[in-house]
C-alpha cells in the first residue's frame, strides 16, 4: 500500500497552512495529503493543532494562508456548506446529534428530503435503513429509537452514517474511538475500515496508538502546529510514533533537532 | 448480531397487537416518557374532587364556561410551547396579551376601524413583540429570562399607558365578542364531530398504509382503531352534553351547542401540530432544543429559528390577548395581568412539555389548559379565599415542574 500512496493522486492536498489565532500560531506551514481508499492518521499531542486543522479543512474555520486543493482544483473554503457541498462531512469529537431525535431525524437533520414543504418521512426512514444496513450495522434495534436511549458505540455509528449519507468524498473522524469501551472501539474501527474500502477517503483522528496501527494506511504527525512527517503506516512501529508526537523527530524521520540550529 | 439491520420495536408492537402497545407505553413510563399522563390524572382528579364539592362545578352551564375560560391560556401556551421548546422562556407573554388587545381596543372602539383591521394590529403588535424579544435573545445573546422579565415591567406600563390609568376600553363588536362566548348550532357541533374524528381516522389510516407500501414497519390496526374509537367516545361525549340546553330560562334566552371557540382551538392546535411535526422548520426547532450546536454544525440557522419561534409564541399570546378581550367585553390594565402568565406556563408544563427544551407538543397545551381551566374554574366554587387560590395555582406549577425534572432524570437514567 505505501507503494501506491505515492501513484494515485490525492483527493485533498494542503501546502503550507497557517493559521493563528490573535497571537497564538496555531499552524505553521502544514502540509497534508489525503487519498481517496485510504485511512489517513492525524496524530499529534493536545494542543498540536489537529482539531484546529480539520476545523479548517470543514470550513469552520477559514485559513489564513496556504493552499487548499481538492481533486486536483484549487478551492476556497470558507464555510461548511462549501465543504458539505465538495463532499466533506465531519464527525465531532463531541458528537454533534440530537438527543431528543431519533436516528432517522439525527441522519437527515439540516437536510431534510421533503416532498413539497411536507417532510418525506418514509424516504428518509428507508433511505436511513438502507445505508446503515450498507454499512454493515446490526446493532441498531429501530431506526426510530431516540438517539439518547443509544450506547456510545451506536450514537458513533450514527454520526459516521451520518457523515457517510451524502455521498460523501471524505469523511473526518475526530476522536471516535475516545469514550468508548473495547468491544465498541473494535466496532467502530471495522467501520471505518470499511469506509475506506468503499473508496472514501478518511481522516481519522486518535490518541490510541494501537487504533492507529491497525486501521491507519497513513500517518500524519502534527508536532506543535508542525507537520512532523506524513508517511505510509507500515514503514512506521509503535515507538516511532510515539517519538514522532512527543519529540516532532524519530531518527531521520520528523522535524530538524532545534537545538542543533542553535548551536550551528 | 444476525438480526437484520432494523428489528423496529414497533414491528413486535404490531405482532403483540394491543397488548404489546400496552407493554410498550409502559416501557416509555417506566423510562420517564410520560406524554400527557399526568395532565389526564391530574385532570380526572380535580374533576371528581371539584365534583363532589360543588354541586354547580359539574352543571352543564359550568363546562361551557369551563372552555371559554380556559380558551385563553391554552393559547398563550401553545405559543409558549415553541418557546420552551427551544430551552427559552417568554415572561412577557400575558402583558403581550394585554398590549395586543389594548391595541385592538383602540383601533376598534376608539379609532373605529372595522374588526378584521383591528384583529390584523393586535397580531402585529404581538409579531413586533416576539421579533424583538428574539433579537435581544438571539442575536444579542441576552438570557430570554432577563429580556423577557424586561418585556413583563415594561408592557405593563404600555398597557398602562394606551388604556390610561384607571380606565377600560370596552369591546362591543359581534363578531369578537362571539368568538368566546357563542356556540355552534347543535347540528354544527355534529358536523365538528364528525370531521375531527373523520379527519384524524383519515390521516392515521393515511400514514399506515404509507408506510406499509414504503415496506416499513406499522403500528397494529388494532392499535390505531382504538385510538380513533376513544377519540370518538370522549368528543362524542362531550358534543352530546354541550348540545344540551343549559339556560336557566330556555323559553327567554336558549343556551346551547358547542362554543364557538373549540373548532377554533382545532384548527389551530392542527396547524401548528402541522407546523412542528411535518416540516423541516418545526424538526430544526427540537433540534435547536435538543442540543443547539449540534443544529448549527447541521448548517441550521439557529438564530432565525429562535427569532420565528419568539414571533410565534408572542402572536399567539396576541391571540390569547383577542380571547380574554372578547370574554370580558373590555380591556383593562390587568388584562394579562395577575396569573395568566403563571397559569399558561402551567398550563403547556403540566401538559408535558419540558423546561429544558427539545420536547413539548402543542396538543399539551390544550390539555394542560383544560387542568389549569378546570382549577381556576373549580376552586372559587369552594373557597372564596384568594390567598388559596393563589397557593394552589403555584403549588400546582412547582408540582408540573417537578414531574417534568424527575421524568428528565429517569429519562438521563434509562437512556431514553
Ligand atoms: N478558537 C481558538 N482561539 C484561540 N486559541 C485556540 C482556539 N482553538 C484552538 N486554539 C489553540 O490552538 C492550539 C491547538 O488546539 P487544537 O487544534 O484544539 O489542538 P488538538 O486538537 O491537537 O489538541 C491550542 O494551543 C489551543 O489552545
Ligand atoms: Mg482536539
Amino acid at each position: 500500500m505505501s507503494t501506491s500512496t505515492s501513484s494515485t493522486t490525492p483527493l485533498l492536498s494542503l501546502r503550507g497552512i497557517n493559521k493563528s489565532f490573535g497571537a497564538v500560531h496555531v499552524l505553521k506551514g502544514v502540509d497534508l495529503d489525503v487519498w481517496p481508499g485510504k485511512v489517513t492518521a492525524l496524530v499529534g499531542d493536545n494542543g498540536a493543532g489537529k482539531s484546529t486543522l480539520i476545523k479548517g479543512i470543514a470550513g469552520i474555520y477559514s485559513f489564513d494562508s496556504g493552499s487548499y486543493t481538492f481533486e486536483g482544483q484549487q478551492v476556497e473554503v470558507t464555510n461548511p456548506k462549501q465543504a458539505n457541498a465538495l463532499g466533506i462531512e465531519v464527525v465531532y469529537q463531541d458528537l454533534a446529534l440530537c438527543d431528543n431525535l431519533d436516528v432517522v431525524q439525527n441522519l437527515y437533520l439540516g437536510r431534510e428530503a421533503t416532498s413539497g414543504v411536507i417532510l418525506d418521512e418514509t424516504l428518509m426512514e428507508r433511505k436511513a435503513t438502507e445505508t446503515l444496513k450498507g454499512l454493515s450495522v446490526r446493532t441498531l434495534k429501530s431506526v426510530r429509537m431516540k438517539v439518547s436511549s443509544l450506547s456510545g458505540g451506536q450514537r458513533q455509528t450514527v454520526a459516521i452514517a451520518r457523515a457517510v449519507l451524502w455521498n460523501s468524498k471524505l469523511v473526518i473522524l475526530d476522536e471516535p474511538t475516545a469514550a468508548l469501551g473495547v468491544a465498541q472501539t473494535e466496532q467502530v474501527l471495522q467501520l471505518v475500515r470499511r469506509l475506506a474500502d468503499a473508496g472514501l477517503a478518511v481522516i481519522l483522528i486518535s490518541h490510541n496508538m494501537n487504533d492507529v496501527i491497525r486501521v491507519a494506511d497513513n500517518v500524519a504527525a502534527l508536532y506543535l502546529g508542525q507537520m512532523a512527517a506524513q508517511v505510509p503506516s507500515e514503514s512506521l512501529s509503535h515507538g516511532q510514533i510515539v517519538e514522532l508526537i512527543t519529540a516532532g523527530r524519530s531518527g531521520d524521520l520528523g522535524l530538524k533537532a532545534p537545538d542543533k540550529e542553535v548551536v550551528a | 448480531m444476525t438480526t437484520t439491520t432494523a428489528t423496529p420495536a414497533s414491528e413486535t408492537l404490531e405482532a403483540g397487537g394491543l397488548g404489546g402497545a400496552v407493554r410498550d407505553y409502559v416501557d416509555r413510563l417506566r423510562g420517564g416518557d410520560t406524554g400527557s399522563l399526568p395532565a389526564v390524572l391530574g385532570f380526572l382528579v380535580l374533576v371528581i374532587l371539584f365534583s363532589a364539592t360543588s354541586d354547580v362545578f359539574s352543571s352543564k352551564l359550568n363546562w361551557a364556561n369551563l372552555l371559554n375560560q380556559s380558551a385563553a391560556y391554552i393559547f398563550i401556551a401553545m405559543g409558549l410551547v415553541f418557546v420552551l421548546l427551544l430551552g427559552e422562556i417568554d415572561l412577557g407573554a400575558g402583558y403581550t396579551a394585554g398590549t395586543s388587545a389594548a391595541i385592538m381596543g383602540v383601533v376598534m372602539t376608539q379609532k373605529g376601524y372595522a374588526w378584521p383591521i383591528a384583529v390584523v394590529a393586535c397580531l402585529v403588535t404581538g409579531a413586533v413583540i416576539g421579533f424583538t424579544i428574539g433579537l435581544l435573545v438571539a442575536r444579542l445573546g441576552i438570557p430570554s429570562f432577563v429580556v423577557t422579565l424586561a418585556y413583563f415591567l415594561g408592557l405593563q406600563g404600555v398597557l398602562l399607558l394606551v388604556i390610561g390609568e384607571g380606565g377600560t376600553i370596552p369591546i362591543r363588536d359581534e363578531t369578537i365578542l362571539a368568538v368566546n362566548n357563542n356556540n355552534l348550532t347543535p347540528l354544527l357541533g355534529w358536523a365538528l364531530f364528525v370531521v375531527v374524528v373523520g379527519g384524524y381516522a383519515a390521516i392515521t389510516f393515511g400514514n399506515l398504509a404509507r408506510r406499509r407500501s414504503a415496506g416499513l414497519p406499522t403500528t397494529a390496526p388494532a392499535v390505531v382503531l382504538a385510538k380513533i374509537g376513544t377519540l370518538g367516545v370522549l368528543l362524542g361525549g362531550a358534543t352530546l352534553l354541550l348540545n344540551q340546553e343549559r339556560s336557566v330560562n330556555p323559553a327567554l334566552n336558549s343556551l346551547k351547542g358547542v362554543p364557538i371557540i373549540v373548532p377554533i382551538t382545532i384548527v389551530f392546535v392542527v396547524g401548528l401540530t402541522f407546523l412542528l411535526t411535518r416540516t423541516s422548520f418545526g424538526r430544526h426547532v427540537y433540534a435547536v432544543g435538543g442540543n443547539a450546536e449540534a443544529a448549527r454544525r447541521a448548517g441550521i440557522n439557529v438564530a432565525n429559528i429562535k427569532i420565528t419561534c419568539f414571533v410565534i409564541g408572542s402572536t399567539l399570546a396576541a391571540i390569547g390577548g383577542i380571547l380574554i378581550a372578547s370574554r370580558d367585553n373590555s380591556v383593562s390594565p390587568t388584562s394579562g395581568g395577575s396569573q395568566t402568565l403563571l397559569l399558561s406556563v402551567a398550563a403547556a408544563v403540566i401538559g408535558g412539555t419540558s423546561l429544558f427544551g427539545g420536547k413539548g407538543r402543542v396538543i399539551d397545551a390544550v390539555v394542560g389548559g383544560l387542568v389549569i381551566g378546570v382549577i381556576y374554574n373549580g376552586l372559587p366554587l369552594i373557597t372564596s379565599k384568594a390567598g388559596i387560590q393563589f397557593v394552589v395555582t403555584a403549588g400546582v406549577l412547582l408540582l408540573a415542574a417537578s414531574v417534568d425534572a424527575i421524568a428528565r432524570r429517569r429519562a438521563a437514567a434509562s437512556g431514553r
